[in-house]
């Protein structure tokens, strides 16, 4: 299972939604995901990947794509410096 | 001036899950008390609470909202609902911020504060669940009701230990009283039988240990008494002013006419005679009642060694010669110390009893006390009509709430 498929399902359970609702395109509002959701979420994340999503990383994250994407990264050990960066109302240090 | 009266009623105990099977258990004599089952109480020396066994969330709440309600929020919020049925209101949009909710807890969602510690502790958890917070906090069943029936008016959260659901009840008579709102939900949750919180408990010695036979552990005012039985549940009130009540026909269950609270300030859990007198008295003169017209007393009565004969001497000190006619009864002896639920879940029997003109006993006493030498209604119900009745809390920390209601006769 990928990252994107495991997302999905970590975010129809937690939300107790029906798997089949939950895209890869969907957004939070469409999946009615308010903040405390939001955080329930990254909890889940956090837990299931034994990782830890910085709080600039975490505030990025709006849609299921976003979430898979900046999960990825992080999983990879990239530089998510843009993303504090973003958070922090700067520009991108890296764009890609 | 304003009067409130109490048009709906709710109670979720384990000596019964409504208000209707409650009162019959009461008047029956019949315990809820029981061997704990919600966690292995094997390593315990105290193994018995009055605890609502066969609970099954699922039974009440969808699987999302469940996540964000510990066990006392989802109590307060089955009583809640009880009483919002039980007295037919629907509340208007624009009539919200009139409509306001006052509930107590003793100890909060001890439950989820339990479980997060033995992740963090235990088993060396670096991060706790994020619902954590709005589980645990004293307020949580406030909100949580204040959310569910729209409630936009007057709202707080009492924690007085034992005596929170009497002040929550009492504040919210006075907001209504006083004009601050015409309709009020008040009461109390606690769902105190955790691991940890019967630790704690079990080393201040003053729980029964209920050897044998766990229905009769509890003997309040019985000279064989052993202690306090933690109990869970909740309890909840619809107080409203009088006229908004009877403008909609709404059914009476009795009138709240009194509240009286005082602060003992000498010892962290040593009750004194002095400050729930003052509370009692304070009660009666703002009902306007001789002691001498008070019919019934729900003690406090937990069946501790210290609390029984002091509360049989507050009573002494207050009616002095009407102590002795004065029928009063303990009915934590069935439902156990429901903590910062106990003063409501004890308002409902009371009401109760005025509504049906039946006195629920003092369950499993025993042997008279020469120190405890009232008339404590001992193991039968009595029928017999009252009008005028006093509801006790006294909680450690020597906070004393004290409620009078009257019987309704339209």
């Amino acid at each position: 299972m990928d990252a994107g498929e495991k997302v999905m399902e970590i975010i129809a359970r937690e939300q107790h939604l029906e798997p089949s609702k939950v895209t890869m395109d969907s957004t939070f509002a469409e999946l009615g995901i308010d903040s405390l959701d939001g955080v329930n979420i990254l909890f889940a994340l956090e837990e299931e990947f034994k990782i830890d999503i910085p709080d600039a990383v975490a505030q990025n994250m709006k849609s299921v794509r976003q979430v898979v994407d900046s999960l990825t990264r992080v999983l990879e050990g990239k530089d998510v410096s843009d993303l504090t960066a973003m958070a922090k109302g700067g520009t991108p240090a890296v764009s890609n | 001036m304003r009067r409130v009266v109490i048009t709906g009623m709710g109670v979720f105990s384990a000596a019964g899950k409504n208000k209707e099977s409650f009162f019959q258990n009461l008047t029956r004599g019949e315990s809820g008390i029981r061997r704990i089952t919600q966690f292995d109480p094997a390593p315990l020396s105290v193994q018995i609470a009055a605890e609502i066994s066969d609970y099954n969330p699922n039974d009440y709440f969808p699987a999302k909202r469940q996540d964000l309600l510990d066990r006392f929020a989802q109590f307060a919020l089955i009583a809640a609902g009880e009483a919002m049925e039980s007295s037919g209101i629907t509340v208007k949009e624009e009539d919200r911020p009139r409509f306001g909710v006052v509930m107590g807890s003793g100890m909060g969602g001890a439950g989820s504060f339990d479980a997060g510690y033995h992740n963090l502790y235990a088993r060396q958890a670096t991060r706790l669940h994020p619902f954590t917070i709005p589980k645990i906090m004293h307020n949580a069943a406030t909100s949580q009701v204040c959310m569910e029936y729209g409630a936009q008016g007057p709202a707080l959260a009492t924690a007085t230990a034992c005596s929170s659901s009497g002040h929550a009840i009492g504040e919210a008579f006075h907001l209504i009283k006083f004009g601050l709102a015409d309709v009020m939900l008040a009461g109390g949750a606690d769902a105190p039988i955790t691991y940890g919180m019967m630790r704690c408990w079990e080393s201040v010695r003053i729980l029964a240990l209920g050897n044998g036979n766990p229905r009769t552990a509890c003997r309040p005012f019985s000279a064989d008494r052993e202690g306090l039985v933690i109990g869970e549940g909740a309890g909840v009130l619809l107080l409203e002013e009088l006229s908004h009540a009877t403008r909609r026909g709404a059914r009476i269950y009795g009138e709240v006419a009194g509240y009286g609270m005082s602060s003992d300030a000498t010892h962290i859990t040593q009750p004194t005679v002095d400050g729930p007198a003052r509370a009692i008295r304070m009660a009666l003169e703002e009902a306007g009642h001789r002691p001498e017209e008070i019919d019934y007393i729900n003690a406090h009565g937990t069946g501790t060694r210290l609390n029984d004969p002091t509360e049989t001497q507050v009573v002494k000190a207050v009616f002095k010669d009407h102590a002795r006619k004065v029928a009063i009864s303990s009915t934590k002896s069935m439902h156990g110390h429901v903590m910062g639920a106990t003063g409501a879940v004890e308002l409902v029997a009371t009401v109760m009893a005025l509504e049906c003109g039946v006195i629920p006993p003092t369950a499993n006493y025993t042997q008279p006390d020469p120190e405890c030498d009232l008339d404590y209604v001992p193991n039968q119900a009595r029928e017999k009509p009252i009008q005028v009745a006093l509801s006790n809390s006294f909680a450690f920390g020597g906070l004393n709430a004290v409620l009078l209601v009257r019987r309704w006769d339209g």
